[in-house]
């Protein structure tokens, strides 16, 4: 079986849509990595080139690997072999490096993270007075917009316990958004949320994916997905085993194990 | 028919909306309701009776004493010597000075007084509660506190001759305004180095780690009193001859060690406390460890352990009575040479020192209590997302 990435993931740019064309500048660069939480190898000789606005949907089974391989962008993660570039910046051990890239890397989580001791202006403006140097003002100004584009300006002065699970991802997309990143990770930002709050999160994104935000998002909704990506990437035990532009992907899926779990899923 | 619909396989489509009723009423009254918390098991009520026996059988001879037989005014302990009489409040009335201020010289007694007032503002100011979501001038309180007053009371007590403040030995320092010196020392050191030790616990550097544990599980291991010895009889051994070290500053280092570790211990519950995700919602968004420790993690620790560091400051405040065993005239060691003065001695006179630092110990550490138990209270609203 593992044919290593028979179907071209080591070579990802093959992959693209040639309607499509990419400022050749890349956003992320992962090349041969692998991971290993002690003897168990969770990510297996990882390929996976992400162009500057471009939108990878990742998605799998459960225990797959997804998290892991996001999480490595911003190094939440360590892994043990290969490279990864962001933004032309190498990971490497060295904290001021990780720090930049993490300044330039929005991440949302499944289950917001928002500070609980801090109002929801202050989640959003914390990270840019203190990691930009913004000043107080001007910091606020941006957060109010952003806090406005995801529709809660209004909950401004509330704290994170407040809100639905619905308007706190919102604030968690919004947070992200202040420190003007370049790339956003999105790690199942709607798996926690009750379904009718599922819609007013996605459309956010959807509105941030036209404005040609890089994206690379874990999610199970496909019609999303379907929506917004320029390339599904489909793992399974910490492989990639097929990418592949949406329609494409769902109408004709190569991979056998792509083709099973899309008949479970669709 | 609607009725058919509840059987099972029915089915049913609501047509109109149920009524919106009031609860029923309660029916209880409250002597019911008293009636069952007091007598609603045989236990209870075999409970309710012992104690209520006992309450009878002590309250009468406790009031006799304390109040309607205590001598409250007398030039000295003639009065107090009467067979029968109470509690001798005279004694007290006329050694409280002694009890606040021990030998300190009398006409620079006011330099303690305004210590101790501007500590009581500070404090009253930083622990005020405050309306939620307002806490601009907490960080500011807090640094005066732990940083400017400390200096300002060394200043005021020991004496400076540049300020016109004679020096003032801490030989004649004493009582309740230096239990209050001990248990200050002991809170503002212990805080900070508190955290620093729990920091330090679970650090990834081995070293720092190892260290950190190793200190906290030894002062931890040992009764204060040790410490307290140690650092009388061996800290002197540890600095350059010419370095002397005066008497008072040597337990108060033994009681600032050992309060940190307690300290650190509950800090690190807080900081255990605080998910994961946390730290890495702030990683995320390019903290350096410091800034979301700073920022993010200490801030959500400290208050899930008030109840915690409360404990740890009345357990604190209480053991600084230990002092006294190295030769520092603490309150409680004031208490106890007084009653001895010829003046004054009489049967009731003990009794009375005594009562008089119980009544002072239990109201400030009621006090410290009461305060935590409102922080919890308003911490609890807020987590159910109202407005305190
Ligand atoms: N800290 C850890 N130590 C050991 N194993 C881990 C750890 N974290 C994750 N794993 C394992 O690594 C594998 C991949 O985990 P990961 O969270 O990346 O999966 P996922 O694809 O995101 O799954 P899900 O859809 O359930 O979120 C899983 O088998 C998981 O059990
Ligand atoms: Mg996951």
């Amino acid at each position: 079986m593992s044919s290593t990435n028979v179907h071209g993931a080591k070579s990802p740019n093959s992959q693209m849509p040639n309607s499509q064309n990419w400022d050749q500048e890349l956003a992320v660069s992962i090349r041969g990595l692998n991971k290993w939480y002690g003897a168990f190898q969770v990510l297996r000789d990882i390929n996976l080139d992400v162009g500057v606005s471009e939108k990878i949907i990742l998605c799998g089974p459960s225990g797959s690997g997804k998290s892991t391989l996001i999480r490595c962008v911003n190094r939440l993660e360590t892994f043990q072999a290969g490279t990864l570039t962001v933004d032309g910046i190498a990971l490497t051990d060295d904290l001021k490096r990780i720090e930049e890239v993490r300044r330039e890397v929005g991440m949302v989580f499944q289950h917001f993270n928002l500070f609980p001791h801090l109002t929801i202006l202050e989640n959003c403006t914390l990270a840019p007075i203190q990691v930009r140097k913004l000043s107080k003002g001007r910091a606020t100004e941006i957060a109010m917009h952003f806090l406005e584009r995801v529709r809660i300006p209004e909950q401004a002065h509330k704290y994170p316990g407040q809100l639905s699970g619905g308007q706190q991802q919102r604030v968690a997309i919004a947070r992200a958004l202040c420190m003007n990143p370049k790339i956003m990770l999105f790690d199942e930002p709607t798996s926690a949320l009750d379904p009718e709050m599922v819609q007013e999160v996605l459309d956010i994104m959807v509105q941030l994916a036209r404005e040609g935000m890089t994206m690379l998002c874990v999610t199970h909704e496909m019609g999303f997905a379907r929506q917004i990506a320029d390339r599904i990437v489909f793992m399974d035990s910490g492989e990639i085993l097929e990418i592949a532009p949406p329609r494409e992907f769902f109408t004709n899926p190569r991979h056998p194990r792509t083709k099973m779990f899309l008949g479970q899923i669709l | 028919m609607a009725s058919n619909s509840i059987a099972p396989g029915g089915t049913y489509l609501s047509h109109k909306n149920a009524p919106v009723l009031p609860p029923p009423k309660q029916k209880d009254a409250w002597w019911e309701r008293l009636r069952r918390s007091f007598f609603g098991t045989p236990l209870s009520a075999f409970l309710t009776l012992l104690s209520s026996g006992l309450i009878l059988w002590l309250t009468p001879d406790l009031l006799r004493f304390v109040l309607f037989d205590a001598v409250w005014n007398a030039p000295d302990g003639e009065a107090c010597r009467v067979p029968g009489a109470g509690a001798c409040w005279a004694f007290v009335w006329h050694k409280l000075p002694y009890f606040i201020f021990g030998s300190y010289p009398e006409h620079e007694r006011w330099r303690v007084v305004v210590t101790l007032v501007l500590g009581a503002l500070l404090l009253a100011w930083l622990l005020w509660p405050q309306k939620m979501g307002k806490h601009p001038d907490k960080p500011f309180a807090a640094a005066l506190l732990f940083l400017v007053y400390p200096l300002v009371a060394l200043v005021l007590l020991l004496g400076a001759p540049i300020f016109g403040l004679p020096m003032v030995d801490t030989d004649l320092w004493g009582g309740i305004f230096l239990s209050l010196v001990v248990a200050g020392v002991g809170i503002v050191v212990s805080m900070p180095l508190g955290i620093i030790l729990a920091l330090g616990r679970r650090s990834s550097l081995p070293v720092i780690a190892l260290a950190s544990t190793s200190f906290i599980e030894f002062v931890r291991g040992v009764p204060m009193i040790t410490v307290l010895f140690m650092a009388n009889f061996m800290l002197p051994l540890f600095l350059p001859e010419t370095v002397h070290i005066d008497r008072l500053s040597r337990p108060l280092v033994g009681v600032a060690l050992f309060a940190s570790a307690y300290m650190a211990e509950v800090v690190r519950g807080g900081l255990q406390a605080v998910p994961k995700g946390q730290y890495e919602g702030s990683a995320a968004l390019g903290f350096t460890t410091w800034q979301s420790l700073r920022l993010v993690i200490l801030p959500q620790a400290i208050v899930h352990v008030i109840p915690g560091i409360v404990n740890t400051f009345i357990g604190l405040f209480k053991d600084t009575t230990l002092v006294a065993i190295v030769g520092i005239f603490d309150f409680l060691r004031t208490v106890e040479t007084a009653r001895l003065d010829p003046v004054w001695a009489g049967p009731t006179i003990s009794a009375t020192g005594y009562l008089f630092a119980a009544l002072f110990y239990g109201t400030i550490c009621f006090g410290m209590s009461r305060y935590s138990i409102g922080i919890e209270r308003r911490l609890a609203e807020r987590k159910k997302g109202r407005v305190a």
